[in-house]
């Protein structure tokens, strides 16, 4: 069994007395070492989780548990050393004036040594592939580059759960693939748990376990193969399923045999070429 | 486009006054600013120039740009000149200007207060060709730093400019992509008259506005979630360190200060 990272119990949670429940009764766990992705339509209540796993905001009903530690004010500085989060705008979470300064920012809070720092800023950029970029100011960098100096300013502090919330919706297709790249190197390279949060259903498929977020609820737990097979549930909640799904359905209704639910386009190719040996 | 944004005047370059700690510089002029009140004969005045070209020169910045800089102050220079003709009446009369009086003392009096003027602006408008806005941030928390004393928030201070320094190209940025948004909806920030004009920007405002206040909100949610809590117990990357050659320039405008005050009694 593996160890649990981060355990939601029962947890309700609206902006204000009364305003609606943004979350009703959630309960999921979240394991060490473990790639998750939290997906639903807009306003589903996936920025509110992320930001009740780091403190941010604090739930009226429920438990939060981090890594053995229940989440209130007391104990929220110890919980942001574990949690790192990425969020969406990659603008409005560059606070440095260079690289080497924003990755430094996180360091810096934390007291760390200046040598110490040093050498960490090195290796985190070089973990990202931003290494050429030590000096270089925020505004001549593109979306994808400053995301990845977000997360490498992140991993300086050594989190052990890393929070993408929406951390590609701004990028462009090549800066999607580049973080996408970046996060799955790093989750294979550390001991370090992932959560990406997305809107996107092309975005689930390297990730080990699905939440489907709905209107504040847990609506399906599964695996991104499982979750693909409900295609018509999903368009129902408001979310797109990937044109590779699509057409496999097309081709199964078609009487063309596919066993597997192919994630991607090489997945599906591997199906259809193999097809006239299986039959 | 990007490539445009400089922030300031400060112009690159690994000169002896470009290496120098910006603290040094910084305390440099504030006692050059004092000094130079205390020159009172053509021998004094002469050192504090020469000091002043000598200091210019060693910036290897070319002349001409340094001077451009100083166009706006030309003016002020030239009425504070002129000011002095007309008021000042001692010494001999020297000549006539359409019934006016020029004086020699007032042509000497007006000429060392002008030289005076250029000196200090010269001077201090070294520093920020010679030092990048962040370091000058840096200097100004550390120079400051007493001031924590008496409950001076000399480290939010400091975070603010840094963090105005960050925004000022992001908003540029945006600011650019508004107008052209806005122009090419028929919006003319340009032409026609100025009342017409200022309405224009109306529409480029507000929206700069808008998500001005949200870049803020979710700076400061990001700052917090980075582990911000406030300048107790944080430590800095970026460190400012006395060398050996802050020190040999220092003890040079000692001496020049010295022999300033040696030479007032000529
Ligand atoms: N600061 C806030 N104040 C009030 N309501 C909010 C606030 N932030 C989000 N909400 C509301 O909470 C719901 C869930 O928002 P959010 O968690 O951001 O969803 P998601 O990230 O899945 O798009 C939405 O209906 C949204 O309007
Ligand atoms: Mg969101």
């Amino acid at each position: 069994m593996r160890e649990c990272f981060i355990e939601f119990r029962n947890v309700s949670f609206r902006y204000g007395d009364e305003q609606p429940w943004v979350l009703d009764d959630v309960s999921f766990t979240i394991y060490k070492d473990e790639w998750v992705a939290i997906i639903g339509h807009n306003g589903s209540g996936k920025s509110t989780i992320a930001k009740l796993m780091n403190g941010l905001l604090f739930p009226q009903k429920g438990e939060i548990i981090i890594n053995g530690i229940p989440v209130n004010e007391q104990t929220v500085w110890d919980v942001r050393k574990q949690v790192g989060m990425v969020f969406q705008n990659p603008d409005n979470q560059f606070v440095g004036t260079t690289v080497q300064d924003d990755v430094a920012f996180g360091m810096e809070n934390r007291g760390f040594a200046r040598e110490e720092m040093v050498n960490r800023i090195d290796e985190v950029l070089q973990a990202v592939r931003m290494e050429d970029y030590l000096l270089t100011e925020p505004h001549r960098l593109s979306g994808g580059q400053k995301q990845r100096v977000a997360i490498a300013s992140l991993l300086a502090i050594n989190p052990e759960v890393l929070i993408l919330d929406e951390a590609t919706a701004m990028l462009d297709p090549k800066g999607r693939k580049e973080i996408m790249r970046t996060v799955s190197e790093i989750q294979e390279k550390n001991e370090i748990s992932l959560i990406t949060i997305t809107h996107d259903l092309e975005e689930v498929v390297q990730a080990e376990r699905v939440i489907v977020m709905n209107s504040g609820k847990v609506w399906a737990e599964a695996t991104p193969r499982d979750i693909f097979k409900q295609k018509d549930d999903l368009r129902k909640i408001g979310l797109d399923v990937p044109f590779v799904a699509v057409l496999a359905d097309e081709l199964k209704q078609l009487d063309i045999m596919i066993k597997n639910e192919p994630l991607n386009h090489d997945e599906l190719l591997e199906e259809l070429w193999t097809l006239h040996s299986k039959m | 486009m990007n490539n445009a944004i400089v922030i300031g005047q400060y112009v690159p370059g690994n000169s002896l006054i470009h290496r120098l700690d910006p603290r040094m510089k910084i305390t440099i002029i504030f006692f050059f600013v004092i000094v130079v009140f205390f020159a009172n004969n053509i021998i004094s005045y002469s050192i504090l120039t020469i000091f002043a070209i000598l200091t210019t020169l060693s910036t290897r910045i070319s002349l001409r740009f340094i001077l451009k800089g100083l166009t706006p102050v030309w003016f002020l220079i030239a009425f504070t000149f002129i000011l002095h003709l007309i008021v000042t009446k001692e010494g001999t009369v020297l000549f006539d200007v359409f019934g006016y009086k020029v004086y020699s003392g007032a042509l000497i009096q007006g000429f060392a207060i002008s030289l005076r003027f250029f000196l200090l602006i010269l001077i201090t408008s070294l520093l920020t060709l010679t030092t990048t806005p962040i370091e000058i941030t840096d200097a100004v928390e550390d120079l400051l730093h007493p001031l924590k004393k008496i409950k001076f928030p000399v480290h939010e201070l400091a975070l603010m400019m840094s963090i105005s320094l960050r925004f000022i190209p992001t908003l540029l940025q945006e600011t650019d992509k508004i107008s052209k948004a806005q122009a090419s909806r028929g919006v003319d920030f340009r032409t026609g008259p100025i009342k017409e004009r200022l309405h224009a920007i109306v529409p480029l405002l507000v929206p700069l506005f808008v998500s001005a206040f949200k870049r803020a909100e979710e700076l400061a949610m990001a700052m917090e979630a980075r582990g911000y809590q406030g300048g107790e117990g944080r430590t800095r990357l970026r460190q400012l360190k006395i060398k050996g050659l802050d020190i040999l320039v220092f003890l040079f405008f000692l001496a020049v200060v010295a022999a300033l005050f040696w030479t007032r009694n000529y």
